[in-house]
């Protein structure tokens, strides 16, 4: 089977470039090893709160 | 009944319609309903003597003596203690107040009336910098201040006021935001934009010329003198924004230098409050973090109309004294704040964000469902009474607030 077929076989053959969502430490872990990474600041909504995000929903919110 | 979008809708075009002018100064005591003999109205949510921190317990014993209710200081935390003056917020009298936000029958109060709904606010006149009563200080030196401000500038300024139109604020603010103004920690072009409208009225009303030149020095000196005319026109805007069935736009703010409070639109008058947070930022030489109070003032008002903290980012200057950066950073508190607001003032453009409107119209939904709190610029008093001010920083508005605000609207409509 070619690389063409299974992409990910030549992944690490490759500069990687990563976008790395919600945990900010995974980004600076990568960073320090030299990798370029577009950190995205993302959170649950209500922080995980189920039940401030359960009302959040009812309000539109 | 009405979406929760429409009524934010409707309290955004309320907010954004408010055209606020200053338009007279006046005793406390002449103007404020039910305000009385040793009432004493402060800053923030209400409290007792009990919980008060330091600066507060420190102005309010200063204020006792000022309007003669004690003989001394000390007497006047005896009287405190016993329970013989009343306490309550500012808030409940169409008022506020910086810091401390000490507000008493015989102190002069500007007045800012809300043309588009006819509404009225007060605040105080700002003392300037130093050892001030808004910061805890009540030595004889403040004292004899607000004595000037009571018996000189304060009438003075009303009869330049009352002969004039009035001061137009919101043309003003516009202005100034376009020559470095934030209106919370920065209100150098304001102040001087208001001297320039004020000092030819008060040379027509004072034939003291002496008493002229002091007024005139004293205002051109302060380059805070406007941020309490800033906070009486966030009162006189945010106000008719209360009570909207449904809204979850915040209309208040305010801290007691123990609770932060919010008030929100739909729930009435009610607070909302948690403990207040310790300001971030920078000391005056021989002072440091382990001498400050906690945060404290009704100022908070100004970034509920989408200045301060809100408008950093047409004021670099000022990202740099509070503490918060560099002065390349600040347009990213504009733009976070953004992210908890409904809307933009297009009136009130920052030339650094191409002319982008502040951020305007808190959504406590948007807070809680992103994390992202009102970023505040504020002023850091000494926690002992009587020191005055140390600092300068940023605070943020405690999430739990809006967590507790948001409940309460939940279960006022019926959905919790």
């Amino acid at each position: 089977m070619s690389d063409k077929k299974h992409p990910s076989r030549s992944l690490l053959q490759e500069p990687i470039y990563v976008v790395n969502v919600g945990l900010e430490g995974f980004a600076r872990d990568l960073e320090n090893h030299g990798t370029p990474v577009l950190h995205v600041d993302w959170s649950p909504p209500a922080r995980g709160d189920a039940r401030l995000a359960n009302l959040l929903s009812k309000l539109g919110g | 009944m009405e979406t929760i979008e429409q009524a934010n809708a409707k309290a955004l075009k309320r907010l954004l319609d408010g055209d606020p002018v200053l338009i007279d100064v006046q005793p406390a005591g002449e103007l404020l309903t039910d305000i009385g003999e040793r009432t004493i109205l402060h800053a923030g949510p209400p409290i007792g003597w009990s919980r008060m921190c330091g600066p507060m317990r420190g102005a309010i014993a200063g204020i006792a003596v000022f309007e003669g209710w004690a003989e001394t200081l000390e007497k006047a935390n005896r009287l405190s203690e016993e329970g013989n003056y009343c306490f309550r917020p500012n808030h409940d009298f169409d008022a506020v107040g910086p810091m401390t936000g000490i507000t008493t029958i015989s102190q002069p109060v500007m007045v800012v009336e809300n043309r588009t709904t006819g509404n009225r606010a007060y605040c105080t006149i700002n003392e300037g910098l130093g050892k001030v009563m808004r910061f805890g200080g009540n030595d004889e030196e403040v004292l004899e201040r607000l004595r000037w401000l009571r018996d000189v500038l304060g009438p003075a300024m009303g009869t330049a006021l009352r002969q004039s139109d009035g001061i137009p604020l919101k043309p003003l603010i516009a202005r100034g935001l376009t020559m470095g103004d934030e209106m919370h920690q920065r209100n150098v072009a304001c102040s001087g934009l208001l001297l320039r409208a004020l000092a030819p009225e008060l040379a027509r009303v004072m034939s003291d010329r002496a008493a002229l030149a002091q007024a005139l020095t004293f205002i051109a000196g302060n380059d805070q003198f406007f941020l309490n005319v800033a906070m009486a026109m966030g009162k006189a805007i945010m106000d008719p924004v209360r009570n909207i069935e449904g809204s979850t736009i915040v209309t208040a703010m305010s801290r007691n230098g123990t609770d932060f409070g919010i008030r929100v639109s739909g729930t009435g008058d009610q607070w909302f409050t948690a403990p207040v947070e310790m300001p971030e930022g920078l000391y005056f030489p021989g002072f440091s973090a382990d001498d400050a109070n906690p945060d404290m003032g009704d100022s908070t008002i100004v970034e509920t109309i989408g200045l301060g903290g809100f408008a950093m980012a047409a004021a670099p200057a000022v990202a740099g004294f509070v503490g918060a950066g560099a002065a390349s950073e600040a347009a990213f508190f504009t733009r976070s704040m953004g992210e908890i607001t409904i809307g933009e003032n297009p009136e009130w453009t920052i030339p650094a964000l191409d002319y982008q409107g502040v951020p305007t119209g808190i959504d406590i939904r948007l807070v809680v469902g992103s994390g992202i709190t009102p970023t505040i610029n504020t002023g850091i008093a000494h926690k002992e009474p009587g020191q005055g001010q140390v600092g300068a920083g940023v605070v943020k508005a405690p999430l739990d607030c809006f967590d507790a605000a948001l409940k309460g609207i939940a279960n006022r409509l019926g959905v919790a």
